[in-house]
């Protein structure tokens, strides 16, 4: 699968939104209505799938899928 | 000024003998024990294997969207259920009161237990960083009642209380008094528990508090008979909607019954026994009848708070005779604990429920499992039928670990 695909099908089960509906380009905030508690768990879901660490401070770069893609592919 | 009258106008129940307080009665009535082998979790450490367990419940989607069902521990769940059928069945709307005179108080002994549990064990497993940041909102005794006030756009009073078995009497004496008071002209009351964990059955079973009756769960909790070897956790919530008289009747509301008084005493003797005479309890019950000026003998029934276990059956009933006399014979008295378990928190709630739900059918549910009554046990607990009488006042009693008391009296309208 790819990493697109992944990012986006966690982002889905952690959300019950329908794949369909989660883009490259869709906001956390702005499309999909997560608040802060949604955003922290949301990244520590990401943590456990991605085997990565993702910083405090950087989390709050990652405003969209597209952001998550290219953060993860920094790590890999 | 005129004093206040409070009415009940909305009920919602769920515990093991049913999702909606009408399958509830119908079971109880017809002495349906809820009693089974726990499913929730696995108990083959535990001695005690048994409770009045909800089984496959799962909360409806119209009453919280399921993407936040995972942040709430269960006794939130059940408290959403029951509140929604309350809230329902009064047709209660916030067009006709404004959202600042309508509150909340529930009670619930334990809040999120089993949560707390479960996470701390990711806690050691995975560390800190894998802590949920839903897990406070999740386990907070009082996120039942906020969260029904965001749903509901509630803005008046909110908050839950805590005291052990009495917690949701306790909050029904609460919501009672905001509207005597004439703070509030509506309330949502009664209480919530659900705290079946390999912890809780651990620690009231090392207080050698629950019947070990594992092969023989139906038979396990039986209130005043001589066999009974503890009470039988059970799990639930019991909802109530109290509005002031007058508003009720001018909106046309369905009046099931009236709360008249609430009485509440401590024991000041142990942290977990009734004290030996069952002073703590006669206080409570004769406070009740003192403040609703209503004589001893006018009382038709009582549920009791009846729990099963040796000591408590026999010092409630010594202190039912202290206040009532010779009536005391005369009235029924029965434990629906003996079908329901024991749903501590959310106990004075369900029970006070089931009070006017006898005032509104006359039809006391049985004390079932009751074949052969303790020596000391010798009043009418409507042993294993029901009893069919017009009940014109009922008395809840409902009695805490830490020795609190708390009784409700309930009158025909």
């Amino acid at each position: 699968m790819e990493l697109q695909d992944k990012v986006i099908k966690l982002v889905s089960e952690a959300t019950k939104i329908d794949t369909a509906n989660i883009k490259a380009n869709t906001t956390f905030v702005d499309d999909l209505n997560l608040d802060s508690l949604d955003m922290v768990e949301l990244m520590m879901k990401m943590e456990d799938e991605f085997g990565v660490e993702i910083p405090e401070d950087e989390t709050e770069n990652l405003k969209s899928i597209q952001d998550v893609i290219s953060y993860l592919e920094t790590k890999q | 000024m005129t004093s206040k009258r409070v009415v009940i106008t909305g009920m919602g129940a769920i515990c093991g003998n049913g999702y909606t307080l009408d399958e509830i009665w119908k079971n109880l009535t017809v002495g349906k024990s809820a009693i089974s082998t726990i499913e929730q979790i696995e108990t083959s450490d535990l001695a005690v294997s048994i409770a009045g367990e909800i089984k496959n419940f799962k909360l409806s989607e119209d009453i919280l969207p399921l993407k936040e069902h995972d942040r709430y521990d269960r006794f939130i769940h059940l408290a959403l259920h029951a509140a929604n059928e309350a809230w329902k069945s009064s047709g209660i709307s916030l067009e006709y009161y404004d959202p600042k005179n309508v509150g909340l108080i529930l009670g619930t002994g334990m809040g999120g237990f089993p949560r707390i549990e479960d996470t701390h064990k990711t806690f050691l497993e995975k560390g800190p960083r894998r802590v949920s940041p839903f897990f406070i909102p999740s386990v907070i005794p009082n996120m039942a009642t906020g969260l029904l006030s965001i749903q509901l756009g509630i803005r008046g009073i909110n908050y839950t209380l805590s005291s052990a078995c009495a917690s949701s009497a306790h909050a029904i004496q609460a919501a009672y008094q905001e509207i005597i008071l004439g703070r509030q002209e509506a309330m949502i009351t009664g209480g919530t528990e659900s705290v079946i964990s390999n912890l809780t059955i651990a620690g009231f079973s090392n207080m050698k508090a629950l019947s070990k009756r594992n092969d023989s769960p139906t038979e396990a909790s039986r209130p005043f008979d001589k066999d009974r070897d503890g009470f039988v956790m059970g799990e639930g919530a019991g909802i109530l909607i109290l509005e002031d008289y007058e508003k009720a009747k001018k909106r046309g509301a369905p009046i099931i019954a009236e709360i008249i008084s609430c009485g509440a005493s401590s024991d000041a003797n142990h942290i977990t026994a009734p004290h030996p005479e069952g002073q703590g309890a006669i206080d409570a019950m004769t406070q009740c009848l003192q403040l609703a000026q209503v004589s001893p003998d006018q009382i038709d029934y009582i549920n009791a708070h009846g729990t099963s276990t040796p000591i408590g059956d026999v010092i409630e009933t010594k202190a039912i005779k202290e206040v009532f006399g010779k009536h005391a014979y005369d009235l029924v008295v029965s434990s629906t604990k003996s079908m329901t378990g024991h749903l501590l928190g959310a106990a004075g709630g369900i029970e006070t429920i089931f009070c006017a739900k006898a005032i509104e059918t006359g039809m006391i549910p049985p004390t079932i499992n009751l074949h052969n009554p303790s020596e000391e046990c010798d009043l009418n607990y409507s042993a294993n039928q029901k009893t069919e009488k017009n009940i014109q006042f009922a008395l809840n009693n409902s009695f805490g670990f830490g020795g609190t008391n708390s009784c409700t009296l309930l009158k025909k309208i």
